[in-house]
């Protein structure tokens, strides 16, 4: 349709504009930058009934994405269902509660396929070959899948110790893995540096501001699925900070287009304890946030210098949300309520995003009586390690019917 | 070579002369580009400009103090 409304990128800190090309920090004081939209141009043509006749993908909103005409990569990622979780609700003890279940996002089961395909179509349109990423697992996936379904070469970076399922989940692809002695922010560091001498598109290094801006879409879609409605709360797990701000930002957007009314949506952030360097700062009422050596289950979260944390921060004071942390244990336990009320199998992060709204409910932080969204980000089946030994083990009989008899009438079966 | 980083400073390291004292011990052109403290921490941006053996010592002696992390922004190699 129109011509695009994306008009540069523009320094968080300083506000000096660039235009659109793959880098990321300001030259002037080191920002970083973020992709700025004329929506003045989309008044009146964006309408909701033109998002409704799209296709169910997250291209649906393309106009709000930074890319050229059609997306190059992964035309069929997103769209998720949004499931009203009364059986959890009545576990919590709350009346209105949904889940934006990305642990069955397209193709492999995480957000991450939504920032992955906005930065891969991004690369492809500048002309990159090879593209790359520092990953604590799920991105690693992500980028392996869409480079292959896109003919792209691609490179990984991950902590050696990532779950078996995160890895063979990124091996499969025909990526190469390269396993990095250290945590996350050793990665990252080394990333940096090889992502200014070879010449490879790193999606959460050079194009990050066009990856990024992928996450608005799990925001968009929860504001449609409801009706186009903003919620009155919403929780989001955080590792850079990064889906915190977009979620925020797509609610922003939606209202600045008319497409929802104001509902004064409350964003609120979760962390495990063992790497909480953002929920601390929210709790301590700081805006610094202090890095820290990350020691948790919740390994896609385990990020100790957040790139975003700062935004992130002043995303939840702002709108009124706030921020929680809660132990390995917590994060079990939160799992295994989901799977068991909503039969829904999430990831770790999706304990700790559960486990922390539980926390917030329980303090008085979110309150009971208004709707809630819990942004559910990855899948279980690839963090089976964490549960393994926290579930019953199957009973095994011999195909006999009077051994099954037994056991029947030892559970009581009648 | 010209290398940029941000460097966090915790309490104690805040009210240190790092990049003062990273001056006077290697031979490198040090350029703050941003800079806040606040509540005992502290964010510089910097740009350090030199040979890139002195470049990359100075780096090696900055993340060996205490209390001072170091974060590189992306390696950025202009001959020099
Ligand atoms: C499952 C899952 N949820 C949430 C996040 C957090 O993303 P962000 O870095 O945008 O805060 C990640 C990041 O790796 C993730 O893998
Ligand atoms: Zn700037």
């Amino acid at each position: 349709m129109s011509e695009s409304i994306v008009r540069a990128l523009k320094c968080r800190e300083c506000g000096h504009e660039y235009k659109i090309e793959p880098t990321h920090v300001c030259e002037f004081c080191f920002g970083p930058l973020e992709v700025v939209y004329d929506y003045d141009k989309l008044q009146g043509k964006f309408t909701r009934e033109l998002i409704e006749s799209r296709p169910q993908n997250m291209w649906r909103y393309k106009e709000l994405l930074p890319i050229d005409g059609e997306p190059k990569v992964g035309a069929n990622n997103g769209y998720t269902p949004l499931v009203k979780a009364d059986r959890l609700a009545k576990a919590l003890g709350v009346k209105e509660l949904y889940i934006k279940n990305d642990s069955v996002c397209y193709p492999t089961l995480s957000f991450k396929d939504r920032v992955v395909s906005v930065a891969l179509s991004k690369a492809v349109e500048f002309g990159f070959t090879t593209v790359a990423c520092a990953s604590t697992g799920n991105l690693a996936g992500s980028v392996a899948a869409n480079a292959a379904a896109a003919g792209l070469e691609s490179y990984v970076f991950i902590p050696e110790d990532l779950e078996q399922g995160k890895v063979l989940g990124a091996a499969i692809f025909g990526t190469n893995v390269i396993g990095i002695r250290g945590q996350y922010d050793d990665v990252n560091r080394l990333c940096s540096e090889v992502a200014g001498k070879y010449g490879w598109a790193f999606v959460n290094v050079n194009v990050r501001p066009f990856y990024a801006e992928g996450s608005k879409t799990l925001g968009y879609e929860m504001m449609e699925q409801l009706g186009w409605k903003a919620p009155k709360h919403v929780v989001v797990p955080m590792a850079s900070g990064s889906l915190c701000t977009k979620v925020d930002k797509s609610i922003k957007e939606f209202i600045k287009l008319g497409l929802v009314e104001d509902n004064q949506t409350a964003v609120y952030g979760a962390q495990a304890t063992g790497c909480s360097p953002i929920s601390k700062s929210v709790k301590d009422g700081t805006d610094m946030i202090h890095p820290v050596k990350a020691n948790t289950i919740a390994k896609s979260l385990a990020i100790g210098n957040p790139a975003d944390g700062y935004y992130a921060n002043k995303v939840m004071k702002e709108s009124g949300g706030y921020a929680e942390d809660i132990s390995d244990e917590e994060i079990i336990a939160a799992m295994k309520l989901l799977a068991e009320t909503e039969g829904i199998f999430a990831e770790t992060a999706g304990g700790v995003t559960l486990g922390c709204a539980q926390k917030m409910i329980e303090s008085g932080r979110i309150p009971r009586d208004e709707s809630i969204v819990l942004c559910i980000t990855g899948n279980g089946l690839k963090t089976q390690e964490a549960v393994l030994n926290e579930v019953n083990k199957p009973r095994i009989i011999n195909a006999s019917l009077k051994e099954f008899d037994v056991l029947a009438e030892a559970d009581g079966v009648q | 070579m010209k290398l940029r980083v941000y460097l966090n400073f915790d309490e104690k390291s805040v009210t240190d002369p790092v990049i003062w004292k990273l001056a006077k011990e290697f031979d490198v052109i040090t350029n703050i580009r941003s800079a806040s403290v606040k509540e005992g921490m502290g964010l510089v941006g910097l740009e350090i400009e030199g040979h890139t053996e002195m470049v990359e010592a100075s780096v090696r002696w900055l993340e060996a103090q205490d209390g001072v992390h170091v974060e590189p922004i992306e390696q950025n190699i202009i001959e020099g």
